[in-house]
């Protein structure tokens, strides 16, 4: 809108605001009026690009969703289009599925975070020592970051293979295991584990850089002093480093949320015939993201899956606020 | 003999701990070392894993103990990857690389712009205009998945690149964190002074903000070309079944089946990774800054 009014727009304000109008020379007023059109509307044209796609392929979706949720939308019917009120949203209160699915996801998503963002906090504390080819380190941690998903889980997936797996061959070498190999999809608890192992590989050492960039912003003096206190390395971590970079750990406690919550690639990738999007013969491990791609592309109801995308939304919202809020009281936050 | 060394270590530590050494002066110990090279090697593992059975045959793929090093059948994986009917494996290459680059460079020039306009012009709005961009970075676009497909369907995008492309063409971080670079890379005295001499806004930017931000250019470009080819779940939606499918789909094809050849799969998905570890050796520590500068600001 802005470049229709670029030309036209200009003489209003013009002659007016201007002292020297008549006896300048053309090429001068060309120039001022550019320069004037210049400074009010490029900036405009600059961020158009964002909020213009944002608004198309962002927002409206998002808003859509809402409209499509209360219809009936199928694939493969096309003209089942009507209205259905709150019928999707009532059909999810009693389906086991999606019950099954919620269960899973959370599961998972306490299984991958905790650990996730433990361990990311020991690896910084180590990394932020003076060390010898600290560049190699912290580029290395990030190998897991550049690897694509489908790659690594498809890697982990032989990897818990039950019959000729190495996790399995490692457990019986230790002796942990009877004589039965341990089949890791045919139940909740190891099927959640498999995939909560995929989820932590692949975000430690991001979050560790993360951590690591905020350690390095604490007052060295700070450590001083606890050290002439008595403070060990651990008593240092807990009560220093942790507090001081509270901020960033809230942050990555609402990203691992938002993240573990909407898991997709691994879940599905895990089972052989991946775009079945079962997730376990009897869904074992099937998430959210999982059946949300089933009910609409599998079953082709796209109404029923948009409600749940938006009770999924719903969800992290909360859950992500709830841990924000807890994770600032952990830390000693004042709020 | 460890009867010798003991009483030195406690009375050196403490020595350490009186003087009082911040952990960033701290020189890291042996164990130090020892966990970062376990968290290094955890890390490489499924990387190392992808080489062994991408190199293997299904024999030896079945032998228990499981054989730990790679063996020569590259080649043999690859011609049958490349040559399977109805996966398009060159093609899905072909077409992540494109859509990877065109994502990139149209993020890099768009979030740029932006950038700039939110850290260096004046104009109405611009303070409400910003924190719309903030609170988009905390809106999952994912959950709008099944209304996108619907409206690609609408426009009559779904199974081409555009509905993988145009939606990735700007990023709420990317505009975030150029705004962030230039608000300090680029000196007000130099916009103003180039102001004065006549430039008009476009020449500064080309002029003065884009030799200045060419380090970041480099941070969000890695940032958004790993993160554009990795993606897995829209490309899926949208292109699955139709013959541009990106590596990750045209991966996940391989792997649909009543009998999935491990070998084959990860023979595939070892090729789709290559480009990504180049980045990552040729740009780690760029990337490592990148995401750390991120942190510190968010």
């Amino acid at each position: 809108m802005s470049v229709t009014r670029a030309d036209p727009a200009a003489p209003p304000g013009g002659p007016a605001g201007r002292p020297t109008g008549r006896d300048e020379p053309d090429r001068h007023r060309w120039r001022n009026r550019l320069h004037r059109f210049d400074m009010r509307f490029t900036p405009y044209l600059l961020v158009a690009p964002f909020f213009l796609l944002f608004l198309v392929f962002g927002l409206f979706p998002i808003i859509f969703n809402g409209v499509v949720a209360l219809r009936h939308w199928r694939l493969d019917d096309a003209t089942l289009t009507g209205w259905a009120g709150l019928a999707n949203f009532e059909k999810l209160l009693t389906d086991d599925d999606f019950w099954n699915a919620l269960y899973n996801t959370f599961g998972i998503f306490v299984l991958s975070t905790v650990p996730q963002l433990t361990l990311a906090l020991v690896i910084a504390s180590v990394l932020n020592r003076r060390l010898r080819a600290q560049t190699w380190f912290r580029v290395g941690v990030l190998l897991p970051y550049v690897t694509p998903i489908t790659a690594s889980t498809l890697v982990f997936a032989v990897v818990f293979a039950r019959d000729g797996g190495v996790a399995n061959w490692v457990l019986s070498v230790l002796h942990l295991t009877g004589d039965e190999p341990i089949d890791w999809r045919s139940a909740k608890w190891s099927s959640w584990f498999v995939l909560a192992t995929m989820v932590n590989w692949k975000w430690i050492g991001y979050n560790a850089l993360l951590y690591l960039a905020a350690m390095q912003s604490i007052p060295r003096d700070i450590y001083e002093a606890a050290a002439v206190d008595g403070a060990g390395v651990w008593r240092q971590l807990w009560r220093i480093t942790v507090p001081m970079i509270r901020p960033v750990v809230i942050f990555t406690v609402v990203l691992s949320t938002i993240g573990g919550l909407q898991l997709f690639t691994e879940p599905m990738l895990l089972e052989q015939n991946a775009q079945a999007a079962r997730g376990g013969a009897n869904g074992e491990w099937q998430t959210i993201a999982q059946l949300i791609y089933k009910v609409g592309w599998k079953d082709l109801n796209l109404g029923y899956a948009a409600a749940m995308s938006w009770a999924l939304f719903l969800i992290i919202v909360v859950v992500a606020a709830v841990n924000a809020l807890i994770t600032n009281r952990l830390g000693g936050g004042k709020r | 003999m460890s009867t010798t060394t003991t009483p030195q270590t406690p009375r050196s530590r403490r020595r350490a701990a009186l003087t009082g050494r911040a952990p960033a002066d701290t020189p890291g110990s042996l164990w130090n070392y020892v966990f970062l090279s376990l968290v290094i090697l955890f890390s490489a593992f499924p990387l190392y894993w992808m080489l062994v059975i991408a190199t293997s045959t299904d024999a030896a793929l079945a032998k228990i103990p499981p054989q730990v090093v790679p063996g020569d059948q590259l080649l043999t994986n690859l011609r049958e990857v490349f040559s399977m009917q109805d996966v398009y494996f060159i093609q899905s290459l072909a077409n992540s690389a494109i859509v990877s680059t065109v994502v990139t460079v149209a993020v890099l020039f768009f979030c740029s712009l932006a950038g700039f306009a939110f850290a260096k012009l004046r104009f109405k709005g611009r303070n409400v205009l910003m924190v719309i961009v903030i609170l988009t970075l905390t809106v999952p676009n994912q959950l709008g998945v099944v209304a996108l497909y619907i409206v690609m369907g609408k426009i009559g995008w779904n199974g081409t690149l555009l509905a993988v492309i145009v939606p990735g063409l700007v990023s709420a971080f990317g505009v975030f964190y150029m705004r962030q670079f230039i608000l300090e890379a680029v000196p007000d005295e130099l916009v103003e002074a180039a102001r004065i001499d006549g430039a008009t806004t476009m020449r500064i930017y080309a002029s003065i903000v884009l030799p200045a931000v060419r380090p970041a250019l480099a941070v969000l470009g890695l940032l958004t070309f790993v993160g554009t080819w990795n993606d897995f779940q829209w490309p899926l939606i949208t292109l699955n079944g139709t013959d541009y499918p990106t590596s990750m789909v045209a991966i996940s094809d391989l792997a649909s089946g009543n009998y999935v050849l491990y070998r084959r799969v990860l023979a595939g998905a070892l090729v789709a990774t290559i480009p990504l570890l180049i980045m990552l050796f040729v740009g780690g520590r760029q990337i490592v800054r990148g995401i750390m500068e991120g942190a510190i600001k968010s």
